[in-house]
């Protein structure tokens, strides 16, 4: 088997690229990132790892702007990235120029997998090591999420995380996305939060999150506005387990 | 010298398993695999150079004229686009047929016309016609008239200064309403309410201007196209034939009529008395 896996992306014995295994163990080691599609919003946010002392904290930015209506947020390699987001970019205005449309975000997804396929099919290259979280709004004002991983397939999601604990975080998000608990702003980006929460050491200084509403206004979030939203969060889980511990109490009784 | 070098002939590659037929057609017939890139003449600016590489037994140039012989029409109005053409075809002086079809239907709910070079124009709006189901395939929805047009004005472009002569309408039917564009081989494309496209053109104006108004009812749409078109055939000598009326709705195009000129002329001269 070991000699199947260098160099050239090529099928193991039992069926598995393991070029494609390995990148997706590099997504693992990213940053976490989660997506929520709300009723009338779409909120985005990620872990911001911590930076060293003399480093300037703005150089590394983990959401970025495929156009006015598309955002992006990855797990992984970040030069990876910064190649795939140049190629949607440019993408995203093409298809303005020849179809005088701006892109579905389905469309986009399609163009981003398809070149990461493409890498895992070509002659010395290998795949990118970065799994996308790729969000906005179609014309017709549907919101949307997509993930796309190394390998080059996507699907949408009505919630999703990617990069280290993502498994911890979409279990959280499986418990507790409904329908009711995204009907607003407030409460979609609520619930983001709270999902990272579950994975990133508390304080809004180490959390980046992005909203894009149905106007494709994007907005970054402020310190102190994610640092509000924490503390509610926090208050409201301390008051939950309060009400536990009195529960477990009279049931002792 | 050998005969095989003498007759030009190549030794055909070896471990070639392609016979000789589709060797020709590689050779010779590019277009069939690779339609949308079609072979250039190999001399340059073929759009004016074109007619003095041919030359006659005596020497004397071919003149290879691309009047825009025709007059095809299309505008919008309530009901959706009005679509009128007639069907001569000339060559010089010569009119090669009266029947042709310049109304191409590129899909459901897509329309071309045809005026000037009709090889060029049937060819390109064929190779529209791939693309834009191609498009319906990959995103799983119509292509838009806006998106339509802009193909084969790019193809157009593509071909500036090499010769090709078109002056098409895009017509059709998509999510943002009626629409109808003016597309040529000058790589000019144009929105617009009403157009008319040919040598006869000026006289369809003229009938067009006179009675459009958005409101057409149906009938008074279908009589507007039809009558602008037979006077164009009556005073324009590269116009005639039967006198086509298509009407682009939104839920697909419908052939309304299909009238000679001549039947055209009597009914309307009745109708003076």
């Amino acid at each position: 088997m070991s000699g199947y896996d260098r160099a050239i992306t090529m099928f193991s014995p039992d069926g598995h690229l393991f070029q494609v295994e390995y990148a997706q163990e590099a997504v693992k080691k990213g940053s976490t990132a989660v997506g929520v599609r709300g009723n009338n919003v779409v909120v985005l946010g990620v872990e911001k790892k911590a930076v060293a002392k003399l480093q300037e904290d703005r150089t590394v930015r983990k959401i970025c702007q495929l156009d006015d209506h598309v955002l992006m947020a990855f797990a992984g390699l970040t030069a990876d990235a910064r190649v795939l987001i140049k190629q949607a970019r440019v993408e995203c205005q093409s298809h303005k120029l020849t179809v005088e449309d701006p892109v579905t975000l389905e469309y986009i997804t399609r163009y981003v997998a398809s070149l990461k396929q493409r890498y895992t099919q070509s002659n010395g290259r290998r795949p990118f090591g970065i799994s996308c979280l790729i969000t906005g709004f179609d014309n017709d004002k549907t919101p949307r999420l997509y993930q796309t991983d190394p390998s080059g397939t996507y699907h949408e999601w009505k919630a999703n995380a990617i990069g280290r604990n993502a498994k911890t975080v979409r279990e959280f998000l499986e418990k507790n996305y409904t329908p009711e608990n995204v009907a607003t702003e407030e409460q979609t980006v609520k619930l983001a939060i709270k999902a990272l929460l579950e994975v990133v050491q508390s304080g809004g200084k180490n959390l980046e999150v992005a909203i894009m509403r149905e106007d494709s206004k994007l907005s970054m979030l402020e310190v102190s506005e994610i640092e509000k939203v924490v503390a509610v969060v926090e208050k409201e889980k301390e008051e939950e387990a309060a009400t536990k511990k009195k529960e477990s109490k009279s049931e002792a009784k | 010298p050998p005969l095989a070098d003498i007759c030009g002939f190549q030794t055909p590659k070896p471990g070639g398993l392609v016979s000789s037929l589709d060797h020709d057609n590689e050779e010779y017939c590019g277009n069939f695999s690779a339609n949308s890139t079609i072979s250039l003449p190999p001399f340059a600016n073929p759009g004016t150079n074109l007619g003095r590489v041919l030359k006659d037994e005596s020497g004397n140039d071919i003149p290879m004229n691309f009047d825009h012989g025709t007059t095809t029409l299309g505008f919008k109005y309530q009901g959706g686009v009005l679509l009128a053409v007639d069907s001569r075809a000339t060559g010089g002086m010569y009119i090669g047929s009266g029947s042709v079809k310049k109304i191409i239907e590129i899909n459901r709910y897509l329309l071309g016309t045809m005026a000037g070079g009709a090889a060029d124009c049937t060819y390109w709006e064929r190779v529209l016609s791939k693309q834009c189901r191609l498009y319906e395939l990959r995103n799983r929805e119509r292509i838009s008239v806006a998106a339509a047009s802009k193909i084969l004005s790019n193809i157009a472009y593509n071909y500036k200064g090499m010769g090709l002569s078109m002056g098409v309408m895009v017509a059709g039917y998509d999510k943002r309403g009626p629409g109808l564009y003016y597309v040529d081989s000058d790589g000019e494309r144009t929105p617009g309410n009403c157009f008319s496209v040919g040598s006869g053109s000026i006289y369809a104006y003229g009938v067009l201007d006179a009675g459009y108004r958005h409101d057409l009812t149906d009938e008074e749409a279908y009589d507007l196209g039809r009558r602008a078109i037979y006077h164009a055939t009556f005073r324009d000598a590269a116009s005639g034939g039967i006198v086509r009326v298509y009407h682009m709705k939104p839920t697909g195009f419908e052939v309304i009529s299909e009238q000679d000129c001549k039947e055209l002329h009597y009914m309307y001269a009745a109708e003076k008395q």
